[in-house]
């Protein structure tokens, strides 16, 4: 593969239950540190390439909270913004990319229905369609499709599914580690690359990320196209540039917006 | 029409028709057209086309997509506006069609406003191409007036154009491929200026100023 100027992407995400950042976040010069419109400025502004909002709930009233999140989060972001969560029909994708997201992540419906994933992509394209996939390891070199948040065992092979998930039409795979969530060890590299060298399209890798060497890692050893994370975010808006300076001091190509 | 005040705003304001011909979600344009401070009007419509005072051509998807753009009364004003000299932009699909055609839908002809076809990104290079990329600027660009060689900006594109004449922005993926081109009143940029954050926005703020 030719030398490539094309960034690694730092993908920020924010976890949303009610209209509110759930997780605790601990950011100076933020007003509000729960609304989720403040702060996915305030990342963007700090040099994450993306922003990705999580729907935690799933009420029908809190859904029409998350309209209003959506549309208040997009109006002053001009990044890639993805929205996922409950998605579970091509009208639950059109609600939120009308209120100026730009990508739907999809999950559980994708693995109970994968007609789902052509149906958004022939309206919206195959640009706007995640196909998030929560995966344990189940043996050395296999791992499990995971639904329902990671309550349900699919007995699905989480490889096959990401290049079934390709063949239908999803734009780029969102993959978590349900062994590395929260344990902030670092990313599984070794699943990252299996899920990456299978598909063509491009690879989040998610779970596990604790310390900005954890991103040169999964990039170098993962194969990933782009990281997600959550929790290392907590540290401070410095985080961001704090990993983009580790990556390209590990020759890395990043954007580096200061 | 009216350049640019001293708060960065645009003193008079201008017009932009958006075109919908049902390729992709437009609300991303719409919201940084209205945010560098510019009216929208989202349109299918040739007559509200010929209103404006300028025209954006966004769009994603297949490129047999683009077929409206080319026939009927659409096809027709988007025609006539460029040859009353109002400035058109396409986005995306929408500069691709400013090209010859594609690989992608062959029986689709695109306007030929620049010499080549669209084609398929190697199997060497993951497709399709999604992230930021940084592009090289020629000087005399009237579109990226202001934006530096090197500057990160956002693609998702399976497709892409070759360079020609009138490349006034290069990317390299693979190979080299048209970022954004320019002749006359007709402009066409690859990437996404709606989703490039500050140097995207620069880029729709020049052209609202035209």
């Amino acid at each position: 593969m030719p030398s490539e100027t094309l960034a690694k992407r730092i993908i920020a995400c924010l976890d949303v239950d009610g209209g509110r950042v759930v997780k605790g976040v601990q950011f100076e010069q933020i007003r509000d540190a729960g609304d989720p419109a403040e702060l996915a400025a305030a990342h963007s502004d700090a040099g994450a390439d993306e922003i990705v909002l999580l729907d935690i709930t799933a009420t029908a009233h809190a859904r029409q909270t998350l309209l209003d999140t959506v549309r208040r989060t997009a109006r002053q972001l001009f990044i890639p913004f993805t929205v996922g969560g409950g998605i579970r029909t091509v009208d639950d994708a059109a609600a939120v990319l009308d209120c100026g997201c730009d990508k739907v992540a999809i999950n559980s419906a994708a693995v109970a229905d994968p007609s789902l994933i052509p149906q958004i992509a022939e309206r919206y394209g195959s640009q706007a369609v995640v196909v998030a996939i929560d995966a344990r390891q189940a043996g050395t070199t296999k791992w499990e499709v995971y639904v329902w948040g990671g309550r349900r065992a699919t007995g699905r092979d989480a490889r096959e599914w990401a290049v079934e998930a390709e063949r239908l039409g999803a734009g780029e795979i969102l993959l978590t580690s349900m062994d590395r969530d929260g344990t902030r060890s670092g990313f599984d590299c070794v699943l990252t690359r299996t899920i990456s060298h299978a598909v063509r399209i491009p690879v989040i890798a998610s779970g596990g990320a604790g310390e900005p060497r954890h991103f040169v890692e999964v990039f170098h050893r993962g194969a990933a196209d782009a990281a997600l994370a959550a929790s290392v975010f907590h540290f401070g808006l410095k985080s961001v540039e704090a990993i983009k300076r580790e990556m390209q001091s590990a020759g890395i190509p990043v954007r580096l917006t200061c | 029409m009216g350049g640019l005040a001293q708060d960065g705003k645009l003193k008079e304001r201008t017009v932009i028709a958006i075109i919908d011909y049902g390729a992709g979600n437009l609300a991303s344009v719409v919201k940084a057209i209205h945010h560098v401070g510019a009216e929208n009007a989202v349109t299918s419509s040739g007559e509200r086309v010929l209103r404006a005072d300028k025209v954006i051509i966004p769009g994603v998807g297949n490129f047999k997509a683009t077929e409206p753009l080319a026939n009927g009364d659409l096809g027709a004003a988007i025609r006539e506006a460029i040859a009353r000299g109002k400035p058109l932009l396409g986005i995306c699909l929408g500069l691709q069609w400013l090209f010859e055609g594609s690989e992608e839908a062959p029986d689709f002809p695109g306007l030929g406003t620049f010499s080549g076809l669209c084609s398929l990104f190697p199997p060497t290079v993951k497709s399709p191409h999604v992230g930021w990329n940084q592009i090289a600027v020629e000087p005399h660009s009237v579109l990226l007036k202001g934006i530096d060689s090197g500057s990160y900006v956002y693609f998702t594109h399976s497709y892409r154009a070759p360079l020609c004449r009138e490349t006034v922005a290069a990317c390299t993926y693979a190979q080299p491929f048209t970022a954004a081109a320019e002749r006359g009143n007709i402009f066409g940029v690859q990437f996404h200026p709606e989703k490039s954050g500050p140097a995207g926005l620069k880029i729709l703020e020049n052209f609202c100023a035209l």
